[in-house]
């Protein structure tokens, strides 16, 4: 049996406006970058197998699963995580509209849905209930918030002038 | 102006929100490790050999455990839940202690890199070499060698349960049905999956745990290990998500514990999706059967119910699934038994609505057969079965069942139901409703509960005690209750948990948190309350001074008294006055007697509304209606949450859930959350949620009854009942799966 040596690089990452530069393994997902070398603990881990959602950044603008994502193939695009949503200490709109409506509970899946969320309104995918219900359900919430969500997405939507 | 009862958002709502809130496996220390763990791929025999040199080899590898190198534990772990306040191991058994594999997914060996890339890699080298022998894993297997058992949950409770005579009641009756299920297994899988920081400093022990118990972690590692029990700290600030599944202490954090102390650095361990189905308990795999015998005015005779389940080698456990079906109607003849086979799996575990909610599923649904058979109405076949005592005579102490049955069918549009079967239809769809009642058992195992209340000079304050937030709302509760108790605005008030160096706190499990936790925050608050007013009127330079410490009101800080009209004195004047730079007070709560003369039942309702697609058997709930009465809701919004949640829960029991073991390996057929299915956002209609108020004076001094079970229970047999009402077939089986529904014959029947 022999063993893989898995020599490190430098990968750029440009992550909330911000870059860094971090030494890893080529094998190291976006999710374990971020969380176990960065600390951005933010984007969580709940099944490294794409199946959850909980893990959802956005690359350049689209919603993405960090954790079938490689750190290095994710370097020379812009990532933002949850920790890049607020203005500040200034909330986005649809984090505010999580806390009105109690859209968590133990809020371990939170970041990515809301994540998830802001994108499915951009995306033009909240115009109903039924469309929401299907966009968001690459997003499980275990507490099962799922009618609480919807009623966030579903404020910020008409907050925003029935764009969707 | 009381914050109790008050629709609060959650306190720590902005942390959730913006990712800063963190979870057991994000904590950061210097030099930290990570651990993997290799399970069995057998379920029964031996290791025979386990070659590591491949994996010592590997990039970053800084050991590999086998059970060679693995030092012994310093006690054997008996089971016993959590709620009973001491040691609660998962399982009366501990991993790598030998050569002998009792199911699959048991920890064989344990490696630890610097990355955690590396450990997992390296796991993937280690060769182990198995002697399997013949393993049981299903009822299938091992039916003919069911016994009955005894006791169950580490010998707390009697596994048997009866009263009068229910042959001759069976006998006696003018009508008789009988409902046979069988239920596949359930898995908890919290999105976060358990997850264990170890470290040592010198003999001391500090875990970051995912835990629903941070003193029954405490208390259970420093038995494993031999540890003094104050040698061992215990830090959980936010659970992502629990459901039973970090209600024990499984052998992962023990085994962190042994890691870390092995190569005296902090190490990490958070399980994989896939290790989370055989690691942390599940629901067991059961089959239930009941019999009832009634009167033609419906009212019941006897009640036989008899539960058959897998366990594990070393523990007699079963989810109790009669303590509802015994006690929910009058009826003077019960039987109700577990029967269980000894299998290659560990031992079951609480799932939420542990046992009753699948026991209450048996009784419902055969509770609507019997009103088809006498042709009167669900709900009122209910009413007339609805007894004001329990099976000792004893007042229920609180109850709420009937007005939840008729608010629920008011609301719900019950009376305007076509009952005939398969009558309704909507477009290619088949429409049925459905009804069922709800209740869960209220036990009182717990030690007595404490919290410490603290007010500084400038007027802030903290209460604290040592419980742990998963989603309940814990930490917005006892805040609000916490700053009640005081006399403090909301504002002032922090709660402050998630350390088991705080006053006790048990387990919150069992819907049991809210009760322990407001009682003990409430105890807390009242006794630096009564301190600082006993202060006050006996402080000369206090308005209040003399005035009868009965008579003082505080509000927002503000001390006000009958006796004194206009003169007010004010926590941070009196802390000032007395040279105090701050004041605390200890409260405890005890928990009523276990022989306390009341019946303890969390009562509810549930009506669901079904279409059913017959030729692909898909099942679409449309409406799901729930009426509860959980006594005092602390806090309307997160209540409404915990039940919304908890009927989600049970709707995903009824067409969803279920996993099976393939008999030829002893391994789960599912492991991960793409196979074993569980609802995502289009699955799960809006929920409608009322309350019936009822006060209860014995469950605490708040009357809170708990929120997190009664959600769940009945809602399966509610939406089985709407199934048969669509369709006029009963699915036998749990999961419904389209196939079932489809053709019932396919259930295995």
């Amino acid at each position: 049996m022999t063993t893989v040596e898995a020599a490190t690089t430098e990968v750029p990452l440009q992550i909330n406006g911000r870059r860094h530069v971090v030494v890893l393994e080529p094998r190291v997902s976006l999710l374990d970058a971020l969380r176990e070398h960065l600390d951005l603990t933010g984007s969580k881990k709940g099944c490294d197998q794409g199946t959850c959602g909980s893990c959802t950044v956005w690359i350049d603008g689209r919603r993405v699963l960090a954790c079938l994502t490689l750190a290095a193939a994710a370097s020379g695009h812009e990532i933002v995580t949850i920790e890049g949503l607020a203005d500040g200490d200034q909330l986005h709109p649809m984090q505010r509209a999580f806390i009105e409506y109690d859209a968590f509970q133990c809020g371990y899946c939170t970041s990515g849905q809301i994540m998830s969320a802001v994108k499915v309104i951009e995306e033009g995918n909240a115009g109903t209930d039924e469309d929401i219900g299907e966009f968001m359900s690459g997003n499980i919430c275990r507490c099962a918030a799922y009618p609480n969500i919807r009623a966030a997405i579903r404020h910020v939507r008409d907050a925003a002038g029935g764009r969707s | 102006m009381n914050a109790v009862g008050t629709p609060v958002t959650r306190v720590d709502g902005p942390a959730k929100v913006t990712g800063a809130a963190r979870y057991s496996a994000e904590i950061s220390l210097p030099g930290m490790t990570y651990l993997a763990v290799v399970g069995a791929t057998i379920a029964s025999g031996r290791v025979t050999a386990i070659d590591a040199e491949a994996a010592r080899a590997a990039e970053g590898v800084l050991a590999v455990l086998t059970p060679e190198d693995l030092p012994k534990i310093a006690a054997e772990p008996h089971l016993l839940p959590s709620l009973v306040g001491g040691p609660a191991p998962g399982e009366s058994f501990f991993p790598m202690q030998d050569d002998i594999v009792q199911y699959a997914g048991q920890p064989v060996a344990l490696v630890i890199a610097e990355e955690y890339e590396q450990a997992h890699h390296a796991a993937s080298l280690v060769r182990i070499s198995y002697q399997p022998t013949r393993s049981v894993t299903t009822i299938e297997q091992g039916r003919d060698q069911a016994y009955e058992a005894d006791r169950l949950f580490g010998g707390l409770m009697p596994a048997r349960s009866e009263r009068g005579d229910v042959e001759a009641g069976l006998a006696g009756a003018d009508v008789r049905v009988e409902v046979a299920y069988k239920m596949a297994a359930n898995h908890h899988n919290p999105i976060e999956a358990p997850s264990t920081v170890a470290t040592w400093d010198g003999g001391n022990l500090t875990l970051y745990e995912s835990t629903q118990g941070i003193r029954a972690t405490q208390q259970t590692v420093a038995l494993l290990l031999g540890l003094p029990i104050a040698r061992v700290r215990v830090i959980t600030r936010f659970v992502g998500g629990g459901f039973g599944a970090k209600a024990m202490v499984w052998p992962n954090v023990t085994l962190t514990a042994m890691a870390a102390r092995h190569i005296g650095r902090p190490v990490k361990l958070m399980l994989t999706r896939p290790q989370m189905f055989t690691s942390n308990g599940h629901r067991e795999e059961q089959e239930q059967r009941i019999t009832l015998g009634a009167a033609r005015d419906g009212r019941l005779t006897a009640i036989r119910h008899e539960k058959l389940s897998i366990t594990s080698p070393f523990d007699d456990w079963a989810e109790p699934a009669t303590g509802v079906s015994s006690q929910l109607y009058g009826c003077q003849n019960y039987l109700g038994i577990h029967r269980l086979i000894k299998g290659n799996t560990m031992t079951p575990t609480f799932t939420r609505g542990p046992g009753e909610s699948l026991g209450v599923f048996t009784l419902e649904t055969a509770m609507d057969e019997l009103a088809y058979q006498l042709a009167i109405d669900p709900v009122e076949l209910r009413l007339r079965n609805h007894t004001p005592v329990d099976p000792f005579g004893n007042p229920w102490s609180s109850d709420g069942l009937m007005e939840c049955l008729r608010l629920g069918a008011e609301r719900f549009g019950w009376s305007e139901r076509n009952p005939a079967p398969r009558a309704t239809q909507d477009g290619e769809w088949l429409i049925g409703t459905g009804v069922a009642s709800a209740a869960y058992p209220i036990a009182f195992f717990m030690p007595p509960q404490r919290a410490r209340a603290r007010i500084f000079a400038d007027g802030s304050a903290i209460v604290q005690t040592s419980t742990q937030e998963f989603g309940t709302g814990v930490l917005t509760m006892a805040t609000q209750v916490g700053a009640d108790a005081l006399g403090v605005a909301l504002r002032d008030m922090e709660f402050q948990a998630g350390d088991s160096d705080l006053p006790n706190s048990t387990a919150a499990v069992g819907s049991a948190g809210a009760g322990m936790v407001s009682s003990a925050v409430h105890a807390a608050g009242t006794a630096l309350r009564e301190q600082l007013i006993a202060l006050a009127v006996g402080d000369e330079k206090s308005p209040l001074h003399g005035a009868g410490p009965a008579s003082v009101n505080v509000a927002d800080g503000h001390l006000t008294s009958a006796e004194r009209p206009g003169a007010v004195d004010t926590y941070r004047e009196l802390l000032s006055r007395n040279h105090m730079s701050d004041a605390e007070a200890l409260g405890t709560w005890r928990p009523p007697p276990l022989d306390t003369p009341h019946g303890l039942l969390t009562f509810g309702a549930q009506f669901a509304e079904v279409a059913v697609d017959p030729e692909l058997g898909l099942v679409r709930v449309r409406r799901l209606n729930g009426a509860f009465a959980p006594g005092r809701v602390l806090n309307p919004l997160l209540a409404h949450s915990q039940l919304m949640g908890g009927m989600l829960w049970g709707m995903s029991q009824a067409l969803l859930e279920g996993n099976h073991m393939d008999p030829r390996y002893g391994r789960w057929a599912e492991t991960n959350l793409a196979e074993y299915l569980v609802p995502v956002n289009a699955d799960a209609p809006d929920v409608h949620v009322d309350f019936v108020d009822v006060n209860d004076e014995l469950v605490g001094p708040l009357g809170a009854k708990g929120v997190g079970e009664i959600g769940q229970v009945g809602v399966a047999a509610a939406i089985a009942n709407a199934v048969f009402h669509a369709t006029g077939r009963r699915v036998r089986s749990l999961p419904m799966a389209p196939e079932l529904v489809m053709d019932p014959a396919a259930g295995g029947q």
